[in-house]
């Protein structure tokens, strides 16, 4: 580590525990989900994060998130967005699914990818419904955008599994890497 | 499990300096977490960052910001340098100011670089999506004011982390 003069090197600071639990990284064919599952109520939060693109025919996709397997209309989520021209907020009620991200697809420059952290806080928690957060983004050079989402999935059992797919029927493509990490309290 | 979340280096400027590098940054992790507390020397400038000190125009950014009254976003193209903090909020010299950058799976060497900062001052808050349009891992990351005259002040702080996954 190079310390340009003027500057004073001091001892790292303490960090909490913060633990890797599973990592994704697509290969060459695509996946058309991300699944975490099994996963264990040891900690206080979760988080994931990920580097991502899928092969829509598009410039941009959604990427969608439901806990547990719920496939019921049980989701809500409000959206708070930059396009790099103007502001603006959006929300739905009752959905099947949570609002992960906006993602690059086929038609985005190639090599670039959507970036994004997911925190599911108080997961294991079976008093509350569970709020999830995401701050993701992507830029093209001329294009992009950026988010603040928080989902809502209205049931109070434990999350115990993550699943992460793009809309259309579309495929998340190589070098996807989405990895699942526990804080603990 | 091990810890996965440790500190790579810290710095506290105990002078004023015109760039912090953090250089020689080992590809053994998954993410880089690089946070600042920090002041500048003038009103209302900003902290950017270079890259494997590229100076090329390779740069590229999309923010969402708020100053209390609006909400706003903007974006910058084909710069020679990524803004991290501080396009649509005002703030005096002096003034101090945080961001926390996140860079993911910087060391693979596959896809252009996209990494997210938040930052906060009094004059609000902003976050950012910059984009290095490089697919080389990321060895070093220059932390400057946008010219010479933007100068860092005494006392300000940066730490580097890593994040590794299994």
């Amino acid at each position: 580590m190079l310390l340009i003069p003027g500057i004073i090197g001091s001892a790292a600071p303490q960090v909490g525990d913060f633990e890797s639990i599973a990592t994704v990284t697509v290969g060459a064919g695509g996946s058309s989900e991300i699944n975490f599952t099994s996963i264990p109520s040891t900690y206080q939060h979760l988080q994931i994060r990920i580097l991502s693109r899928d092969n829509r025919a598009a410039t941009v996709n959604s990427v969608f998130y439901r806990l547990n397997a719920d496939t019921g209309s049980n989701y809500a989520y409000h959206i708070l967005a930059g396009d790099g021209s103007n502001a603006s907020a959006a929300a739905a009620t009752s959905t099947a699914f949570t609002y992960g991200m906006l993602q690059t697809s086929a038609s985005t420059t190639s090599n670039i990818f959507t970036v994004g952290i997911i925190d599911i806080l108080d997961y294991a928690n079976t008093n509350k419904n569970t709020t999830v957060r995401t701050l993701q983004g992507y830029d093209a050079n001329g294009s992009g955008g950026i988010r603040f989402n928080s989902g809502l999935w209205m049931n109070t059992a434990a999350v115990n599994a993550v699943r992460l797919y793009p809309d259309g029927a579309a495929s998340f493509v190589q070098y996807t890497h989405a990895a699942l990490y526990g804080i603990k309290g | 499990m091990p810890k996965t979340y440790e500190p790579i280096a810290t710095t506290t400027l105990g002078s004023a300096a015109a760039t912090v590098t953090f250089s020689t940054i080992p590809g053994t992790y998954t993410d880089l977490v690089l946070i600042g507390n920090f002041s500048l020397n003038v009103n209302n400038s900003s902290l950017f960052v270079r890259l494997n000190s590229d100076t090329g125009s390779n740069y590229s950014y999309t923010r969402l910001s708020g100053n209390g009254t609006t909400a706003t976003s903007g974006r910058d193209s084909n710069q020679t340098q990524a803004r991290i903090t501080a396009d649509a909020t005002a703030q005096n010299s002096g003034t101090r100011q945080m961001f926390v950058l996140q860079f993911m799976n910087y060391s693979n060497a596959n896809t252009n670089k996209t990494f997210l900062s938040r930052y906060s001052s009094v004059g609000g808050t902003e976050v950012f999506v910059d984009l290095w349009r490089n697919t080389s891992a990321i060895t070093s990351i220059d932390v400057k004011g946008f010219d010479a005259t933007a100068i860092i002040e005494s006392g300000s702080t940066f730490t580097l982390y890593g994040i590794k996954a299994a």
